[in-house]
């Protein structure tokens, strides 16, 4: 299997971040931290394992980090410049 | 479009199956009676839990086959190396309970409510929420041009292969493995050149719907784009083996 077979995109954490965000975030649009590219969040780059990690789908900057534990979620958004729910 | 119910959506809801249909081989249709479900939009997922007895549990996402206002149906492929789908597919049965949480998604979905053409492009089992799409589309008496491309391995892996053709949209089916004597559709995986033949034209900027594996929703984004659609109409769902 190669990498990219493992890609999945934002609609496959569309759940989780529901959970987290308490509304539907894949038709959120995000701007990246790295190259400034406007998508909604279902477009990024997403590789399931140990944690999750979403990648811009323009430059492929890490836009976010999930690692879930027993009872515990850390999510890192630094990768991400704003966030417009509707 | 379904805000008021967000409480709903948050949480895990007991759902327990109302009917299943064997669809092919390796796909079966699970019909879920979910008792406070907030409703759909026509290509959204949600999430499906089972817990074991010793308290483990697993999840993954499934796409709702059925059209809004028409209940929850989930057409599942079996993995043969899954978690979730051998069960769902092969053992759940009348009665059976499980827990979803959804729905899911507000990127790749049509309401029906654009004139554009839509292109639906379909790898295996990515048809289901295309399905959907078509189902609406039918049911609330669209005019809107619908058109399938539906790429399968075998004529038997066709999913929902009698019902495509009374929705009244194209079909365009393509078997990438193996074709019935006398097949006179496509044989090939879909690429640039067949797009051409089947896509709608750029000039009418299409709405376009692309579910299958990646490496199938890349060949089929690229090939749409080299047509001279714009990225902005094309939005595409990738499944894997996965679900978080």
């Amino acid at each position: 299997m190669e990498m990219r077979d493992l890609k999945l995109d934002g609609n496959a954490i569309g759940g989780l971040m529901l959970e987290l965000f308490g509304s539907d975030m894949t038709g959120a649009g995000s701007v990246c931290a790295g190259c400034g590219a406007h998508g909604e969040m279902a477009r990024l780059d997403v590789y399931v394992g140990a944690g999750i990690v979403g990648r811009c789908c323009h430059c492929e900057a890490v836009m976010i980090r999930i690692v879930q534990g027993r009872d515990r979620t850390w999510l890192d958004l630094s990768g991400v410049a704003s966030l417009e729910l509707s | 479009m379904v805000e008021t119910a967000v409480i709903g959506r948050l949480t895990w809801l007991a759902a327990s199956v109302a009917g299943a249909v064997q669809e092919t081989s390796r796909v079966r249709t699970l019909e879920l009676d979910v008792p406070g479900w907030a409703g759909h939009r026509a290509g959204q997922h949600l999430d499906v839990r089972l817990t074991a007895e010793d308290g483990y549990q697993a999840q993954r996402s499934y796409s709702i086959g059925s059209a809004p206002g028409d209940g929850v149906a989930l057409t599942i492929e079996r993995l043969d190396d899954g978690e979730v789908s051998p069960y769902l597919v092969d053992e759940a049965r009348e009665g059976d309970q499980v827990e979803v949480r959804g729905p899911i998604g507000g990127y790749f979905v049509w309401d029906g409510d654009e004139p554009e053409p839509v292109l639906l492009v379909a790898g295996g089992s990515g048809v289901v929420p295309l399905m959907a799409m078509a189902r609406h589309r039918a049911r609330i008496g669209s005019e809107t041009p619908m058109r399938l491309v539906y790429s399968s391995r075998t004529w038997g892996d066709v999913i929902y292969r009698d019902e495509l053709e009374p929705l009244g949209l194209d079909v365009v089916h393509t078997l990438t493995r193996e074709q019935p004597s006398g097949w006179t559709g496509y044989s090939r995986r879909i690429d640039t050149e067949l797009l051409s033949e089947v896509a709608w034209p750029a000039s009418d900027s299409p709405r376009v719907y692309v579910c299958g594996s990646t490496r199938f929703v890349d060949a089929a984004a690229d090939g749409l784009l080299e047509l001279g659609y714009e990225a902005d109409w094309i939005r595409t769902e990738r499944f894997g083996a996965t679900g978080s």
